[in-house]
């Protein structure tokens, strides 16, 4: 008799370990988004949220906090490196799913999962060594331009390699879900493998495709020690590729020491983190909803 | 006409042909570079030594410091975050089984969480920290990173707890076990494999980061004795060391970066191995 009351004791308290553990998981976005919102209401009592945005004037000491240059510069490497990413990991996903043979298969997911989980110093210490002199030496020389290296467009080639793991697999999934009997049809009826692959596959993956772009977009948006380490972080709005920027993430991190002393430096960087985290979360939500759809929509 | 078909395919095959390579180069590429960079500067003395007076402008000492210090905080916010994290991927895949709609729910939350960059989670450590009057320690880097990869933990596990047969949840629970019985019993010994893989993987992830350490750790040139004082960590040593003007110390930068990047290889290959191995253990439908 004493066992089973042990037994169902311990039971009991596995489920309560679970439903707690649960309730942690849960809460967690909404600590977060309420704990950073708080912290920003310092600044955001003095001063209106667009005001702050449009604002190019960032001069913490004399207590000026305009977001425009950090959020332009955001703007630039994310889209650049979508731009970049984009094709290689669309014509990648494509070839893999469709045209590829075993072997290339068991080659590939190794190398995708091992570039996923390289960590973002390491992209940046390449960056340094390999994509910053071939900027300064190769690429800029080509338009005529002089650079240091250290540019908007190298954080974007760098934040492209780092996004392509990820996109690719999305997209890999996104291809498979489209049914076999479509493509099948379509073949049947006379179409060559690269019509069908064009007029079926990618028409019917539009969605698909574009929520991995978005997915990609929200974490290339919030990446930080890489593109901290190649971007130049020069607080002016940047004119062209390749002119230095510095994105929010940069912001972020380069200041945390020196904020302490100032309550509303430290509100104005925790507002740039509540900008970040309500962008990728934006970005996230609608990518992940048109996931759900097509998932649904194909089964 | 036809012509025109043709050489549009061809034209796209190579395209998509070159993309597949160059990911693979560039993978090989960024081994190659840190590597070539960094061999020459690693030393047994740098990774068995703490830093010395004058480390910082190119004289002697190590980096040991930085590796152990980030293996406490990663094998201490691994626990952590299992300990918190199994029992939720385990709860949606025993207890609410049968309810689809609350899992897809937990799910997609799961996911949203997982894309929130990890700046924002040492933000908001760091925020945390000020507000009880912690101060850097290797207990609130452990707490911050917990938080940031227990999305990824939970999504993992439950992507391998899912292909569980549901045909093993009922005759767990028509032999007399309990839900729990069924969950920490049947459920963790059949999927153990992959859960192992999901810990690694998450593992690798806490070792890599730095933007969640940079408020929360802080840095020091001490092995940490306690869950109170700062912990230098490896990717911020990195990091740091680059920043500096002095090439001796670039160097050892390149040196560190190997270290990072060799544990980073390790865990993965152990990661497969792991799974690859213990699959015959499993039972078959």
């Amino acid at each position: 008799m004493k066992f089973r009351i042990g037994r169902h004791l311990r039971s009991r308290l596995h489920l309560i370990w679970m439903i707690i553990s649960l309730m942690i998981v849960i809460l967690l976005p909404f600590i977060l988004g309420i704990g950073l919102y708080i912290k920003s209401t310092l600044l955001l009592e003095d001063k209106k949220f667009g005001e702050l945005l449009f604002s190019s004037d960032w001069r913490p000491l004399s207590g000026h906090f305009g977001f425009l240059t950090f959020a332009i510069s955001s703007v630039w490497v994310t889209v650049l490196a979508l731009l970049i990413a984009g094709p290689i990991c669309l014509l990648t996903a494509i070839h893999l799913t469709q045209y590829a043979k075993n072997w290339v298969l068991k080659i590939m997911h190794p190398v995708i999962d091992i570039l996923a989980g390289i960590p973002s110093v390491i992209f940046g210490v390449w960056g340094i060594l390999v994509i910053v002199p071939f900027i300064s030496k190769v690429i800029a020389p080509m338009f005529g331009v002089e650079t240091s290296g250290y540019t908007i467009l190298t954080g974007a080639i760098v934040l492209a390699v780092m996004i392509i793991p990820f996109v690719l697999n999305i997209l890999i999934d996104v291809f498979k879900m489209v049914p076999d009997e479509l493509k099948e049809a379509s073949l049947s009826l006379g179409a060559s493998k690269w019509q069908t692959i064009k007029l079926v596959l990618l028409r019917k993956a539009i969605p698909g495709i574009i929520s991995a772009f978005g997915l990609g977009v929200s974490r290339a948006f919030g990446e930080t020690i890489a593109v901290l380490m190649v971007v130049g972080n020069v607080t002016k709005i940047p004119s062209g590729i390749f002119q230095p920027g510095y994105p929010l993430p940069a912001l972020i991190a380069n200041n945390y020491g020196e904020m302490l002393s100032i309550p509303m430096y430290d509100s104005a960087l925790m507002l740039a983190a509540l900008i970040l985290f309500f962008v990728v979360l934006v970005f996230n939500f609608l990518s992940r909803v048109a996931i759900v759809r097509l998932e649904k929509h194909t089964s | 006409m036809k012509k025109r078909k043709q050489i549009e395919e061809k034209f796209f095959r190579v395209l998509m042909f070159i993309s597949t390579n160059l990911i693979v180069i560039i993978l090989l590429l960024i081994i190659f570079s840190i590597l070539y960079k960094g061999l020459p500067a690693l030393s047994w003395s740098m990774i068995s030594q703490t830093p010395k007076g004058g480390f910082y402008f190119g004289k002697e000492g190590g980096i040991l410091n930085a590796i152990i210090g980030s293996l406490y905080l990663s094998i201490g916010s691994t626990l952590l975050a299992t300990a918190i994290g199994l029992p939720v991927a385990l709860f949606m895949n025993v207890i609410l089984v049968k309810h689809k709609r609350f899992i897809d729910t937990i799910r997609f939350f799961l996911d949203l969480l997982w894309g929130i960059p990890s700046i924002v989670y040492g933000a908001f450590g760091f925020t945390i920290m000020i507000y009880f009057g912690i101060q850097t320690s290797l207990l609130a880097g452990i707490i911050t990173v917990t938080l940031f990869i227990i999305p990824i933990m939970v999504r993992a596990m439950d992507e391998v707890l899912k292909t569980v047969p549901v045909g093993l949840l009922e005759t767990s629970l028509s032999l007399g076990s309990t839900h729990s019985e069924t969950a920490f019993k049947v459920f963790l010994r059949q999927a153990s494999p992959g859960l192992v893989t999901a810990i690694l993987l998450s593992f690798g992830r806490a070792i890599g980061d730095a933007a969640s350490v940079l408020f929360t750790t802080g840095y020091t040139d001490h092995i940490p004795t306690s869950l109170g004082q700062p912990t230098a960590t490896l990717p911020l040593s990195i990091f740091f060391q680059l920043s500096s003007p002095i090439e001796e110390v670039q160097e050892r930068a390149y040196a560190s970066a190997v270290v990072l990047t060799v544990i980073i290889l390790v865990i993965s290959v152990l990661a497969r191995l792991y799974a690859k191995r213990y699959q015959k253990h499993k039972i078959n439908f």
